[in-house]
Order: structure tokens, then sequence, then C-alpha cells
């Protein structure tokens, strides 16, 4: 018994007994409690550490082997400890809603917490798909549209993402027959690490399946131009599904591009034409999809767009291919993950007591719920990149990281990172814009909010807390990723 | 040990308010205003500090394998020098806050913003290397959002800051592009001593500066951009005029006297890039002295007591980067001023006007009290007598500025002219001599219009002198507008002045002539003047460069996002989506006809099978048994 077997175990059971008729709010609060305990409690465990640790094995299958396998290193540390923290805000924040908020909300963490945690490929995928359908549910049940429409949103990401996650497993499906290595199929990722190290595949091969993979997990991580199942998704998704889709979810993408397209083909992403392919798609994500923020004209739209926009960032570090690229990547995934939960929790709550949500209407709340506009800045001057709190270490060491061994000439990929570093101006116009729509200027529209009350506070100050302890001490979370990647 | 105190007691004040200001109340105000005494006690030990420790590292804020970006504290003469200014006009203008800021009910907040602020530009003076200063350049950056929008209720104050953030931005871009391409050349190391040492002593880096030049002119230039931004040159110079919506003590403190300076401050720093380079040097002088004649040309038409005062620090601003540029560029020539560690023009110019522009903000902030939030000229008059401190003081500064002989700003503008001089390029002088006779006449119309004649209103009639907590830092700081061109102040103070270069007649004889002929033309057209005889539009209106700007936003921002979104929306959700989704329906309502529910339809599918089937096995099959 591993103790990670326990933290993917207690938010399925929570989700469980809240089915069965337990107290919701109570259960799921000290589910997601404990879970962040014990996870934190790991990490401290793991400090100093390299490798995969508190590994353990169920077989299942002789052949093709198959096991439940549970493993963590730094990076799937790192992403469970944001999944807690997002699950547990999310459910926290909850208020006067029917009990399938928390069973999926439950779910959807429960499902990304074994997608991270799990060594092997097939529970790996399988636990993410776990995580998907109460998303598809929940934006279909309980979306903030007309039935009709959320029905047609649900349906858009539902066979978008399906489409993505049917090219992924023909993407994982090759390389388990690549990497297999002797007669028996194996699922373990361990065991195709190894055996990719003692026999890369040649160098085209490589880019072929990485392309295939970067379109697959891609889609799931709205890659342009596989990227517009998600503003729609998250505009209308219930706000925990939101928060836990947007802030955790969409890294498992990321997270199995770093975990098993990487170490598998490391050589992919620098063969010229996936690199080329890859660089133009994240300009996309970056350049396009910030045009499409400044433009938006509502909250929530401008919210799931950036959402999106900021993906290009850490696609980048997969061009760079650097340690530092990477490990900022990872950093930037916890951040972003965070900062967008924060958001999104904050524009749910506006949506309820403000019903709109457009700049033209809105204005001057920031004199009436003070709380609540420093509790937005934090996430709003996070996601512009603001030192101090925690994405600006990310995209700091994604910038640096692909410029490492510059030798005087501009590459294509230096001239991405120009391209992408005037993302962060286009960044800084959206979500300013958006403050000083909301927050400033006269308070006489009409539309009033104040600052929820104490204990309601309590999961934004959470997460503003994470963004600003861990954008100042980014060594917390960099210190757990001793080995270099990929 | 000096200087973590200097930076994290500020440090600590901003979060003590920020998480308790409820709790606190009244307290709050008091803590920020200690910290910045003690801040300043520190400063004065730490210019006692031996200057040749180097870096030391405070903190390791990113170190991985390959990438270091430490909080680095750098402790030498050019820190020591620009920390004490920090915290000594930082530490007045929190007191005279005290009196200005009585009535405001967001009080905990300003002061708060105040202590970030005084946090970051510790961090910027200190900083040891080019990441941390870029940390530290944003927060500087964020302070100056809260603080100008500290009015945020009002929608000029709102766009105020949202502007400024945003050319800051746009500055810090081009920053971010040098630093690391610094960082990329130099092998990961952007400590500011060991770059230097890279340029002096060979490697990597002074082997690019040979075989491509013009790589390293792109990385001062991009370096330079930053100061673009912070130190508000033209083009970038737009949100400066419009962060006068901040409360006055921010605009001594932040928008006059030192975070502006902050982008002079650090190509001071990085001026051996800046050597390097021909060409950025020649640029960078060119768009310091074209901003100071730009901005001393809107000054003259400015009606707003504290936007004459915001034009004049672009201008003065324009001078030091004029400086730096020309400083290069005698360099370049082999004019480099000699001696132990010798002193930079624009650090002196940047140290002096530090303190007499701060005081006349200060000056303006007590008028604008006392004539209850009028900040219009034209609306004041006759002052002098209601108001003889502020009115003594107020003309002290303006002697300072405008370069009066044996005030502080004479020295330092002669320094300014001086090295323009010398680089070699006359034209920059000459524009430097327009622009001080210019100065010389906006700030003499400002003097007579606001001080001299009748009370044109009745808040200027009634108006009276300013508590003590507002007069002491305006009297303190009047005596360092007299004192601090001289060398009685403390060593590294003294580093700060260039050694005086003989045989400069000319400079001294134009500096005169400029300041006869701005200050006479002032009082022959405004003496006793009730509006303004003069009105020349294009000036009045800053060159049209806000609108000009409007325009660009809105047609190469705006505009093109709603342009892509409409791309975006029909071609790539169109290709990407809504095509195959298209396809998938067409093709179903195709075999949906196959199972309509027909028995003919059904039963002619099933003759069609057995055909097939019979086909299969009979013709098919055999031949691939073959």
């Amino acid at each position: 018994m591993s103790v990670l077997e326990i933290i993917i175990a207690l938010p399925l059971l929570a989700a469980l007994a809240v089915g069965l008729g337990a107290p919701a709010r109570v259960a799921s609060l000290g589910a997601t409690f404990v879970n962040l305990v014990l996870v934190v409690y790991s990490m401290v465990q793991y400090a100093g550490k390299s490798g995969l640790a508190f590994t353990h094995s169920r077989p299942i299958l002789e052949n093709p082997a198959l096991s439940f396998a549970v493993g963590a290193d730094g990076i799937s540390l790192i992403l469970a400890l944001l999944t807690t923290l997002v699950m547990l805000a999310a459910v926290w924040q909850i208020e006067d809603r029917p009990n399938i908020f928390f069973i999926s909300s439950l779910l959807i963490g429960g499902g990304a917490l074994g997608a991270f945690l799990t060594t092997d490929v097939f529970f790996i995928y399988a636990f993410h798909e776990l995580a998907l359908i109460p998303t598809f549910l929940m934006i279909a049940l309980h979306g903030r549209a007309e039935p009709a429409q959320r029905k047609a949103v649900a349906w858009k990401a539902t066979i978008y993402l399906g489409a993505g996650s049917l090219v992924l497993l023909a993407g994982l499906v090759w390389a388990v027959l690549e990497f297999s290595g002797g007669a028996k199929l194996t699922f373990d990722l361990e065991a195709l690490r190894n055996q990719a190290k003692l026999t890369p595949l040649p160098l085209e091969k490589q880019g072929q399946l990485f392309f295939l993979l970067l379109v697959g997990f891609g889609s799931l991580v709205s890659l342009f131009p596989f990227h517009s199942w998600a503003a729609p998704a998250y505009a209308t998704a219930p706000t925990p599904v939101a928060m836990l889709h947007s802030g955790v979810l969409k890294k498992f993408g990321l997270y199995g591009l770093l975990r098993i397209a990487l170490p598998l083909l490391p050589q992919g992403p620098q063969v010229e034409w996936v690199q080329n392919a890859l660089l133009v798609m994240l300009l996309g994500n970056i350049l396009v999809m910030g045009l499409v923020t400044i433009h938006a004209n509502r909250l929530d739209d401008t919210l799931a767009n950036s959402s999106v926009m900021h993906m290009g960032y850490i696609f980048l570090a997969f061009a760079a291919g650097t340690d530092i690229a990477l490990k900022g990547a990872v950093m930037l995934m916890f951040a972003h993950g965070i900062s967008i939960a924060l958001l999104f929790g904050l524009c749910g709550r506006m949506r309820n007591q403000l019903g709109t949500l457009e700049y033209a209407k809105l204005g001057g709340l920031a004199s009436h719920a003070p709380a609540f506009t420093v509790l937005f800045a934090f996430g709003a001057f996070a996601s512009i990149g603001l030192p101090g709190l925690s994405n600006f270490a990310g995209e700091l060491m994604i910038f640096a990281g692909s410029f490492t061994g510059f030798k005087g000439t501009l590459t294509s990929l230096h001239w991405t990172v120009i391209l992408a570093l005037w993302g962060v101006v286009m960044s800084a116009v959206y979500m300013l814009r958006a403050y000083r729509g909301i927050f400033h200027g006269g308070a006489n529209t009409g539309f009033f909010m104040i600052d929820p009350a104490f204990s309601q506070r309590l999961p934004f100050v959470l997460l503003a807390a994470t963004l600003l302890v861990t954008g100042c001490c980014p060594w917390l979370l960099l210190n757990l990723m001793k080995t270099a990647l990929p | 040990m000096n200087a973590s105190i200097l930076l994290l007691l500020p440090l600590f004040s901003a979060l003590i308010i920020l998480l308790g200001h409820r709790q606190l109340k009244g307290a709050s105000v008091l803590i920020s205003v200690g910290s910045s005494i003690i801040a300043f006690l520190a400063s004065i030990a730490f210019l006692g500090a031996d200057d040749n420790e180097g870096t030391k590292m405070l903190l390791p804020f990113i170190d991985v394998e390959g990438f270091r970006a430490g909080i680095d504290v750098m402790s030498d003469k050019q820190s020591q020098g620009m920390m004490f200014i920090v915290t000594f006009i930082g530490m007045l203008v929190h007191i005279f806050s005290l009196g200005y800021m009585k009535d405001d009910e967001a009080r905990p907040r300003f002061f708060g913003a105040l202590s970030l602020f005084m946090f970051s530009m510790t961090g910027i003076v200190l900083a040891g290397n080019l990441f941390m200063m870029f940390i530290f350049w944003e927060l500087v950056g964020l302070s100056s959002y809260l603080l100008i929008g500290h009015w945020y209720q009002k929608n000029s104050a709102a766009d105020a800051c949202k502007k400024a953030f945003l050319t800051n931005r746009i500055g810090d871009f081009g920053f971010m592009i040098g630093i690391l391409i610094l960082f990329g050349l130099n092998q990961g190391d952007v400590a500011i001593d060991n770059l230097q040492d890279a340029f002096v002593q060979g490697g990597p880096l002074f082997d690019v500066q040979h075989s491509n030049p013009g790589l390293i002119t792109a990385a001062a230039l991009c370096i330079f951009m930053g100061a673009v931004g912070k130190s508000a040159q033209f083009p970038l110079h737009v949100w400066l005029p419009d962060a006068m919506e901040g409360p006055t003590p921010v605009s001594a403190l932040i928008h006059a006297a030192t975070m502006v300076a902050a982008g002079v401050y650090m190509m001071v720093r990085m001026s051996f890039l800046v050597t390097a380079s021909p060409l950025a040097a020649e640029i960078i002088a060119g768009i310091g002295c074209g901003t100071a004649l730009l901005a001393a040309l809107m000054a003259t038409q400015q009606n707003d007591i504290k936007r004459v005062l915001a034009y004049s620090t672009l201008s003065q601003l324009g001078y030091m980067v004029m400086a730096v540029g020309a400083v290069a560029m005698a360099a370049q020539h082999g004019e480099a001023p000699h001696g132990p560690d010798p002193g930079h023009a624009a650090m002196f110019h940047l140290y002096t006007h530090a303190f007499f522009k701060a005081m006349l903000f200060l000056g303006s902030g007590a008028v604008i009290y006392a004539c209850h939030h009028e900040q219009d000229i034209w609306k004041m008059g006759g002052l002098r007598k209601h108001m003889p401190v502020t009115f003594y003081t107020f003309a002290i500064g303006t002697a300072a500025l405008m370069g009066v002989p044996l005030l502080s700003g004479f020295w330092s503008k002669e320094a300014v002219l001086g090295t323009a001089y010398d680089s070699g390029c006359k034209v920059l002088f000459i524009i430097g001599a327009i622009t001080a006779a210019l100065t010389a006449f906006y700030m003499t119309r400002l003097l007579i219009v606001a001080f001299f004649g009748k009370p044109r209103t009745d808040s200027a009639h009634h108006a009276t002198e300013a508590p003590m907590v507002m007069i002491l830092p305006l009297a303190i700081l009047a005596i360092f507008s007299v004192i601090s061109g001289y060398d009685i102040l403390a060593t590294p103070l003294q580093a700060m002045k260039p050694p005086h270069v003989e045989g400069h007649q000319t400079v001294f004889w134009a500096s005169i002539v400029a300041l006869l002929v701005g200050a006479g033309g002032a009082i022959h057209l405004y003496r006793g003047k009730d509006k303004d005889p003069v009105s020349i539009k294009l000036f009045a209106n800053k060159f049209y460069f806000d609108e000009i700007y409007a325009v660009i936003v809105r047609v190469c921002q705006d505009r093109v996002a709603w342009i892509v979104t409409g791309l975006e929306r029909v071609f790539v959700d169109g290709i990407v989506a809504r095509l195959p989704s298209a396809i998938v329906a067409r093709l179903g309502s195709v075999t949906r006809v196959l199972q309509g529910g027909h028995l003919q339809g059904y039963t002619f599918l099933l003759g069609g099978g057995v055909i097939a089937a019979v086909y299969l096995v009979v013709f098919v099959l055999p031949r691939l048994g073959h």
C-alpha cells in the first residue's frame, strides 16, 4: 500500500459516499483536506530525492503486462499539489448547490490525481477519461446557458476531446508497440522509457510519432488550431468544473507530453518539420488567441480565451527542449492552474451576484467589495506575469531556457520567443482592461456586489496565498525537480 | 547586513498593512512612516559601508542547473548614493503625506502602496544582476499603478494608471529581449559586474562585440527600451503627464525624483554596454535630446501646475538620457573622464534634480492643498503673500531647475551640457542649450502666474500656509537644492559628481545666456497678465501624441483583434470543427435513408447482401486460396 494509492482513492471514495447519502460538504471538504495534507507530507518526504518514489505495483494482466502501478517524482507531486489545492478550493466555494456538484468535483479531482500518480500508460489514459465524463455531464446538465446551448457546448467539447483522445490513443498504442521490446507487450512507463533509452527510434520516426502525440495531447490542452472547444466550454461550465478543468485537468495533456512523449522520443520536437509546426501552432496560441482575448468584452470570455493563450508558453518550453525551459514549464503549469482556478472561482461568484459579466455594464466594484477586488487582483496580476506571483518564475525560466546556448545567430526559436514576449504585453492589455472595466471607475452602474463572508473568502485566499508563496519562493517547487529533464 | 534591512523593512511594512489594515487603522500609517525613517537611517549607515564588497547573494530566487536569478545585493558608490536619495526623499514624502492625505479615507492603502514602492525601488538600486533588476522593475511598475490609481473612482485616474502600466510593459518587452540576448551570449551569467568584466577582459561577449557588433547594438537598444518606458522618453513618454492623476506626494516621489530616474540609473549601470556600441550611443543621445526639447516645448503651454512640472520632468530626464549617450560617445573618442571612479554626468543631474524636483512637486502639493484642489495656475495668483514659506522654497527650487549659478541645478546642468559638448556632436549641445532657455522660460512663467500678481479666484484669495508636517520637508529639500552641487556631503555622494573639466567657457556662457533669455522673455510676456497672451495649439496639445497613439491602438490593436477574432471563428473553428461535423451530419443523413423503416428498402438491402455474399464466396475466395 503506497500513500499515493490513498491519495487517489480518497476523493473517489468520498464521491461514492456523497452519492450514497453522506453529508456532502463535510465529506468532500474532509477528504480533500486530508488529501492536501497527504500530498504535502509526500512532498516533504520526497525533498532531496530524485527519480520515482512511493512506487507500488499490483499486477493485473500477464500479457500484455498491465498493472495498477503508482509512483511519483517531483513533477507528479507538483501536479498532485495543484490538484488537491484546486479541488479543495473548488468544493469549498460551492454554496447552495445539489450534491452532484460535490460528486463531480471529487470525481474530476480524483481522476486527475490518478492520471498524475500512476505509472502505467493504460491507467494514465483511463483516469483522464474518467475525469472527463463528469466534466461533460456537468456542462450539459448545469451549464450557465440556455439548455439547448449548453448541450451544444457540451457535445462540441465531448466530440472534440473524444477525437483528440482517439488520436492520442493511436499514438500511445503505436508507442507501446514500438517500445515494448521483445515479444511481450507492456504498458509500464518505466519499462518503455528504458527501452527507448536502449534502442531509440530513428529520427524521422521519432518526429512522426511525436507529432501524433502532440496533436493528441495538444487538443486536450487546446493547442492551436485544436482549441475551439475550450472557450465556450469554460464560459459555460459550472464554477467548480471550470476551476478544475482549466486549472487541473487541462494540464494532463502537457503532463503526458512531458511524461510519455518526451522521454520516449527525446529528439522528436527537434526534428525540423515538427519544430516548425510546433512553433507555428504555439504562436497561434499566443498571438491569435491573444488578439481574440483582447476582443472579448465579457469576463468569462476573457478568462476562457486567456487560458487557451497561456498554453502557448508551455508549448514553447517543449520547442526549446532545454532542462531549464522544461522545469519552467512545470512551474508555469502549476502557476497557471492556481491562477486560472482563482479567477474562474471569483468569476462564478460575480455571475451569481451580478447576473452579468459584461464590462460595458459594470464598474466601480472595488468600492463595495474591496477584499474581492484584492483577490481578483492577485489572479489577474499573476496571469500578467508579475514578479512575486508564481507565473513569472515559470515564464522567465521558459524564456531563459530558450536562450541558453545562444551563439549570436537568432534562429526561428529565438524569434518565436521574441514574438511570445509581445504576448506578455497583450496579457497585460486584456487583464487590465477587464480590471479597469469591472473594479475601477464610478460605482453608479446599478450593479452591486458585496464581499463574500469570511469563510467563503478562505478558498480564494488559499489560492492567492499559494500564488504569492510559490511566486516569492519558487525554489520550494523547483527543489523537487533535481533530475534533469526530459 | 545593512542592505537586507533596507530591502526587507518596507516589504514587511507593506505586508502588515495589506493583511491587517482593518485592525490597525491609523497605526498602519505610523508603521509605514516609521519604516521609512528607519530605512533612511540605515541608508546613512549604508553610505559608510565598504564599497569593495562587490555583490552578495541574499536569496536564491531561482537556482537550477545553468540558470540563476538570485536576489543579489550590489554595494558600491553608485548604489549607496542612489539609496541615499531614494530613502531620504522617500522619508520626506512619507512625512509630507501625513498632512496631505490627512482626510483621505483610504490612507492605509496609500501608505501600504508607498511602502511597496520603497521596497521595489530599493530592489532596483541594489540589483546585482539583470534578472533581479527586471523583477523589481516590474514591481515598481505595480506600485506606480496602485498609487496613480489611488483615486480609482475617478475615470481619469483609472485610465491613467492603466496607461502607465501598459506603456511601461512595452518598454519591458524590449528590456527582457535585451536581457535574454546578454544571458545567451554570456553563457547564462547576467551579473552586472561580470558582464562588465566580460566586455573589458575578453570572453565570448567580447568576441561577439567584434564579430557581430549589430547584436551588441541590438542588445543595448533593447535594454535601453526598458529605460525609455520607465524614464518616459520619447516615444513612450505619454504616460508620465497622465500619471499626475495620482496624489501629489506620489508625483513628487515616484514620478519626479526616484522611479522615473530608475531608467537613467540602470543605463548608467550598463554604460559599458552603451560604450561598446557607437550606434546605440548615438541613438540614445538623440532620443534623450529630442525628449528634452519636445517636452520643454510642451511645458510652455500647460496650465495645470502639476502638468508643467511633469513635462519639465520629462525634459530633465531627457537631459540625463542624453548624458548617458554623450558620455559613451565621448568615451568612444577616447575622451573619457579620468581619475579613480569618476562620477557620471547623468547621475549627477539625477542627484540634484531629485531634490529640487521633489521639492517643486511637494510645493505644488502645498499650493493645491491650500487652494482646495485647484490646479489651474490661471486660477491662482498672488500666493506669494498668503504662503510665504511655500513661495520661497518654490522659488529656490525653480531657480535650481532653471540653472541659476551657484545652485545645484547649475552645476549638474553644466556637467550635462559639457558632456554634450565633448561628445563630438554639436547638435546635442545646441539643442541642450535651447532646452535650457525654454526651461527658464516656462518655470518663470509658472512662478509669475501662480505666485505674483493678484489672486484671481476666491480659493486663491483664501489660501493659507500649509501645516508644519508639509512645510518642513519643503524647507529641508530647499536646503539640499542649494547645497547638493557642492562637495560637502558624504564621499559616495561626492562620487556622483563628475570631475570638473576645464576649458568649457562656451558651455558656461551658453548656460548663462540661455537662462537670461528664457527668464527675461517670460517676465516680459507674463508680468501682470490675467490670461495667457501666447497660444500655440501644437504645444498645448502635446504635439497630438495622445491622439495619434489612440488611433494606433484603435487600428493596430482593436481593429486587428476584431478581424482576427472573426477569422478565428470562421476558419479555424470552421475547418477544424464545423466542417468535419457538417460532413458527418451529411453522411448521417445519407445512411439514415437506409434505415427508414420501410420493408421494401430492407428487403432490397437484404437481396443486395445475399448477392454480394454469394459473389464473395464463389468468385473471390477461391482466388485468394491461390
